[in-house]
């Protein structure tokens, strides 16, 4: 199995090699002699160009089969079939989805901000599409090996917010500002526990490169139980926060109130429809793959084999093995929770994750310089299990919230 | 008191459920209910109706009920049928329509023409594939294409049609009675004649 593992470092080195041998055959063609300067740069942007293709194809292809197969997951869920007219079992579905958002009109309002309401789109999909760039996809294959991918990416991460808030202030359409408002506040919110959870992995591997903290998570405990940081008490809460965190920050059910079309049509959609449309659905769902691979990295072991008897596997298949995994839940979560009201979406980020991912900093800490071992795991279980019962239990009873209600009009 | 969370992991048992059942179940049987249109047909059920057709008996021209009286055509409240009557030779109106017209892209389904009609002969059919292309040639149907056989209406709705055949029975036997003694009064009448002209009259 040394051939797979080795498969997409194996072909970008056999084109680059033919980059490099057609550009020596073209120059001896020609008569020109080539500097010597010319062929490192040549190679650079050559393979700068393979990984980007690379990106785009897979995250592509992600998206297209993700749009079918969430539509097929969540109609078996509601007992209805889902898809399955366009090709074998719907599987062409994304197609037909595509000619029909490209042959769309593509609708401009009269009172919208033309400039701001085309660049929307753009300053939604670039950043997304370079999230991607720092995940370690297998042993050796990420494709920009950065000591602080982390904060690339939370930065990055941190640009979508300013797309929604141009899509919907741009709009000149009440339902596409109080969108915007409602994922300003949600996605400000959610930032900081997910940040802080991630600082939390970050905190135990010593790093910022993902790559390190992947490293830092391999290895098995008592030779069958991986190392990976979510079996232990405080990176299981840590993973749990960044999964809650990575729905809202893409704007998944049961987050996604700022298109919740009950109440806002499509938030800051309302007004986007053909090509531009599709570009922010691709965008959310490149962010979510994104995200997600950066849970699988930060907390599911990124590309380890879960035991040792099954490294056979090449490492890529095991990350996006996890990746489709979690894809999965995130279906099965839309499929299960209602949507969030505002007041308590807002209620739960402060009040209930915020002191969690503390709680769950400290017992990280803890769990590290009580040396790592049973005592340590159950102190910091502790650490993050007494939060959890007291917030839990305390923090969002009935009566709490009743007592803060006042009703003007109704008794 | 549960644990906190404890309710979200109950909800995503009922959908996990949900996911894994559908694929080791019957289709209809519980979950997965819908009906896969073009290649299952609903079963309709006996009551059902879509627009009139015209009922005929054995043959098509002979047999037709209708005889052009206009009371559907008055009756109809969006006014969707067009009927005119039929002449012979001499033109003279004949008791038979020339041309029976329904408009379904009008027609309501109100049924009130069937039950205005005395001569039992438009009904409700329970077609409903009759989408077309073309607004104005295909969705008026012509007396052509309305008239369906008894046999037909039989087997689209068996209990009205038992109803009616059997008051169309006994409109006739009252017919062929009253007709009967009609007859015999008129034979009593005629022997009567008979008998007082043969006998001579008696002396006054």
């Amino acid at each position: 199995m040394h051939f797979l593992e080795n498969l997409p470092l194996a072909t970008k080195k056999y084109i680059l090699d033919l980059v490099e041998a057609a550009c020596g055959w073209l120059c001896t063609k020609l008569g020109i002699p080539l500097p010597a300067w010319a062929m490192p740069l040549i190679l650079t942007l050559a393979s700068i160009l393979i990984v980007i293709v690379a990106i785009l194809a897979v995250y592509l292809v992600m998206f297209a089969l993700m749009s079918v197969a969430e539509r097929k997951i969540l109609a078996r869920m509601q007992n209805r079939y889902g898809p399955n007219r366009a090709g074998w079992f719907g599987i062409l579905q994304p197609v037909a989805d595509g000619i029909k958002m490209l042959t769309k009109e593509d609708l401009v309002p009269r009172g919208a901000d033309k400039i701001v309401h085309f660049l929307a789109p753009i300053a939604m999909v670039a950043p997304a599409l370079m999230l991607p760039a720092i995940i370690p996809y297998g042993t050796g294959m990420v494709p920009v090996e950065l000591s602080a991918g982390i904060l690339y990416f939370f930065a990055l991460g941190a640009g979508t917010e300013l797309a929604v808030f141009m899509a919907g202030w741009s709009s000149n359409n009440k339902y596409s500002v109080m969108g915007a408002m409602r994922a300003i506040a949600q996605m400000i919110s959610y930032e900081l526990p997910l940040v802080m959870s991630a600082v939390i992995a970050a905190l135990v591997a010593g790093t910022l490169s993902p790559t390190g903290i992947v490293e830092a998570q391999g290895g098995y405990s008592f030779g069958f139980l991986p190392n990976w940081f979510v079996f232990t008490p405080w990176g299981f809460v840590a993973c749990l926060l960044f999964y809650i965190g990575a729905l809202a920050e893409s704007n998944r059910c049961p987050f996604d109130l700022p298109e919740g079309e009950s109440e806002l049509v499509a938030g800051h959609l309302t007004e986007y429809s053909g090509f531009k449309y599709a570009i922010f659905f691709m965008a959310e769902y490149v962010g979510m793959f994104a995200i997600n691979g950066l849970l699988v990295t930060l907390f599911l072991g990124g590309y380890k084999a879960p035991c040792p008897f099954l490294e056979w596997i090449p490492s890529w298949g095991w990350f996006f093995a996890k990746l489709a995994l979690l894809a999965f839940s995130m279906v099965w979560v839309r499929a299960t929770l209602p949507r969030f009201r505002i007041d308590q979406m807002m209620q739960f980020a402060w009040k209930f994750m915020l002191p969690m991912s503390f709680a769950a900093l400290i017992a990280a800490a803890a769990w590290h310089y009580a040396g790592r071992g049973p005592a340590a795991w159950g102190l910091s279980a502790l650490i993050v299990g007494i939060p959890y019962l007291v917030l839990g239990y305390f923090c969002f009873t009935r009566r709490h919230t009743a007592d803060n209600r006042t009703y003007l009009f109704s008794e | 008191m549960n644990l906190p969370g404890s309710g979200i992991l109950k909800g995503m048992a009922v959908t996990a459920v949900n996911f894994i059942g559908s694929f080791f179940d019957r289709a209809h049987a519980k979950r997965l209910i819908t009906e896969q249109y073009p290649e299952e047909r609903p079963t309709l059920v006996e009551t059902s109706r879509s627009f009139p057709f015209l009922v005929f008996d054995g043959d098509p021209e002979k047999g037709i009920r209708c005889t052009a009286c206009k009371i559907c055509e008055k009756e109809c409240p969006p006014q969707c049928i067009s009927i005119v009557k039929a002449k012979d030779a001499n033109g003279k109106p004949i008791l038979r329509p020339q041309i029976f017209d329904i408009d379904i892209s009008v027609c309501m389904g109100c049924q009130i023409c069937v039950e205005v009609c005395p001569f039992e002969s438009i009904r409700m059919d329970n077609i409903y594939e009759v989408s077309a292309y073309d607004r104005f040639g295909t969705l008026v149907l012509h007396k052509d294409q309305l008239l369906k056989s008894n046999e037909y209406y039989r087997q689209i709705h068996p209990t009205e049609a038992a109803q009616t055949d059997a008051r169309i029975e006994a409109v006739r036997v009252k017919k062929a009675a009253a007709k009967a003694a009609s007859a015999k009064a008129a034979a009593a009448k005629a022997a009567a004649a008979q008998a007082a002209q043969t006998q001579p009259e008696p002396a006054a």
